[in-house]
């Protein structure tokens, strides 16, 4: 049993670098078009939110499931989120501004979508320093809170995405639609929690959310 | 005696394939023709009826405005909302576009409106390689050298009238073959553009028939489109078939879609940032990795000659 977890682990991982091996192919073979550092940036950061969507999405759907299995890998695909999320940065100052502090600096303050990627990826940052075991003994109570927190990057990471548009709005779209649903689904379970904890069912053992270890 | 047409081969279609080989004919003629000097020189307006097209210049040379951009690039990324959203995408939707015997209604305040073929129009003119940096609100650029003629030679072939204030181009308007159009999606068509009347006389405002000494492919704008380098690009409206000079300002498409984004004027502005990005550099196409953007100028880098057309105006208010 413990062997099939490892096996499925190292699948995974290998399954989550599979975006970049496939830029790195299309970077090595010239084949991101007229605009190749616009290209990578845009396809890093599509990872890094869809990375952060699948984390999202493992609580509901093993509510829905009742099946345990997945909790394990709730924590490598958010920390795969962070990522790409810090290859788009370093892309965005290194490959792009060729780490040009002053341009950066103008650019940042003065477009606003920026500033929703910066919350986005202050957070993740945040989530994924506290990720390891020992920083979750230490924080106690405060970590769940913390770590609620990635709702919020989501949905930052959402705007940063729909703001830098000129005007087609599909893709983001698709991502608002995952994000509402995955927060929905959310509210949904603790409003029934709530329920059931006002009629005070003497072995009414509520969905937990946080089920996490 | 009468005799029946065979129905199979219709005489349309003979005529059609005719003045098909004429064009081929005629555009192999232009290329192989132009024997002049490299550089802006003109091939002089003559009494033949036929275009003729300058000799391109020289790839390396762009006039002091850096390497010029690889055709190649410049040919798969363009923004033709009217077929694709995505850049890449429209370089083959738009080979869609029938662009052969293009006519442009010109009207309006002009004493000789009308319809005009193309050629016509083209080999009343001198055609000549302007190269121009192009800059996309988008924050990214390229240096082009289009072939055409100044906007300015146009209007005052067909005589404007003193109401003439501004001037409006329309673009094609063909759901047949633009799937954007044909959904209806975003933006209002046909696509709208207008300039100032000093703004369109200014001899750096170009109608463009070509880029890089040859016909303007389709992703591109063809069959005629227009270039104001001092402007954002979606202002070089592409795929013309109408010019009405007009005594008011028209409403423009950009600018109905999202008045506080895309004003009319969109005139390249480092220090009058997009509102929701900066418009302080740019990314040039063709340009390598961990290299630095391009800080952005004023006018695209054209105040000398049109910074008077704006001398009295707030720019940040008029963007």
């Amino acid at each position: 049993m413990w062997l099939r977890i490892n096996n499925a682990w190292i699948a995974i991982s290998i399954g989550c670098l599979l975006p970049l091996f496939g830029l790195l192919l299309d970077i090595a073979t010239d084949n991101l078009g007229s605009n190749p550092i616009q290209a990578i940036h845009i396809r890093l950061g599509d990872w890094s939110l869809r990375f952060l969507c699948l984390t999202l999405a493992i609580t509901p759907i093993q509510t829905m499931t009742k099946w345990r299995g997945m909790a394990d890998y709730r924590q490598m695909l958010g920390l795969y989120a962070f990522f790409y999320a810090t290859l788009h940065v370093l892309g965005y100052l290194f490959v792009d501004h060729a780490g040009e502090w002053g341009v950066i600096g103008i650019d940042i303050v003065q477009s606003s979508y920026i500033w929703f990627g910066v919350i986005a990826y202050v957070i993740v940052l945040l989530l994924a320093i506290t990720s390891p075991k020992s920083a979750k003994k230490r924080l106690g109570k405060n970590w769940k809170k913390l770590h609620r927190l990635i709702y919020y990057a989501a949905g930052a990471a959402v705007i940063h995405y729909f703001w830098q548009l000129k005007g087609n709005l599909f893709q983001p779209l698709f991502y608002l639609t995952i994000v509402v649903f995955l927060l929905g689904f959310r509210v949904l379970v603790w409003l029934k929690n709530r329920q059931l904890a006002k009629l005070m069912l003497p072995k009414g053992r509520p969905i937990s959310l946080e089920e996490n270890d | 005696m009468i005799i029946k047409t065979d129905k199979t081969i219709p005489a349309s279609e003979i005529t059609d394939l005719l003045v098909f080989q004429q064009r081929r004919k005629i555009i192999k003629a232009l290329l192989a023709g132009a024997l002049l000097p490299a550089g802006i020189v003109p091939v002089s307006a003559n009494t033949e009826l036929q275009p003729r097209w300058p000799e391109p210049t020289d790839s390396t040379d762009s006039g002091g405005l850096g390497p010029i951009t690889p055709t190649e690039l410049v040919k798969n990324y363009t923004n033709y909302y009217e077929f694709s959203f995505n850049k890449e995408d429209s370089t083959e939707l738009a080979q869609r576009l029938p662009t052969a015997n293009w006519t442009i209604e010109i009207g309006g305040e002009v004493e000789k409106p009308g319809h005009y073929q193309l050629e016509d129009i083209l080999s009343r003119q001198t055609l000549r390689e302007y190269v121009y940096r192009f800059r996309c609100v988008e924050a990214w650029s390229m240096v082009v050298p289009w072939v055409g003629f100044p906007l300015a030679e146009l209007i005052k072939w067909v005589k404007p009238l003193s109401g003439a204030k501004f001037v409006k181009f329309t673009s094609v308007y063909d759901p047949g073959s633009m799937p954007k159009q044909r959904i209806d999606a975003m933006l209002n068509w046909p696509y709208v553009e207008a300039l100032r009347i000093d703004e369109a006389v200014h001899p750096l405002t170009i109608l463009a028939a070509g880029m890089y000494g040859d016909v303007l492919p389709k992703q591109n704008g063809a069959a005629l489109r227009l270039v104001v380098p001092w402007k954002y690009g979606f202002k070089s409206i592409k795929a013309i078939v109408k010019i009405e000079l007009l005594q008011r300002a028209p409403m423009t498409t950009w600018h109905e879609f999202a008045p506080s984004e895309y004003g009319f004027y969109a005139n390249v502005n480092p220090s009058v940032p997009h509102p929701r990005w900066s418009q302080f550099s740019e990314r040039q196409l063709g340009s390598g990795f961990f290299t630095p953007r391009r800080q952005t100028e004023l006018y695209n880098g054209y105040g000398e000659q049109v910074a008077s057309l704006y001398s009295d105006m707030d720019l940040r208010h008029f963007y």
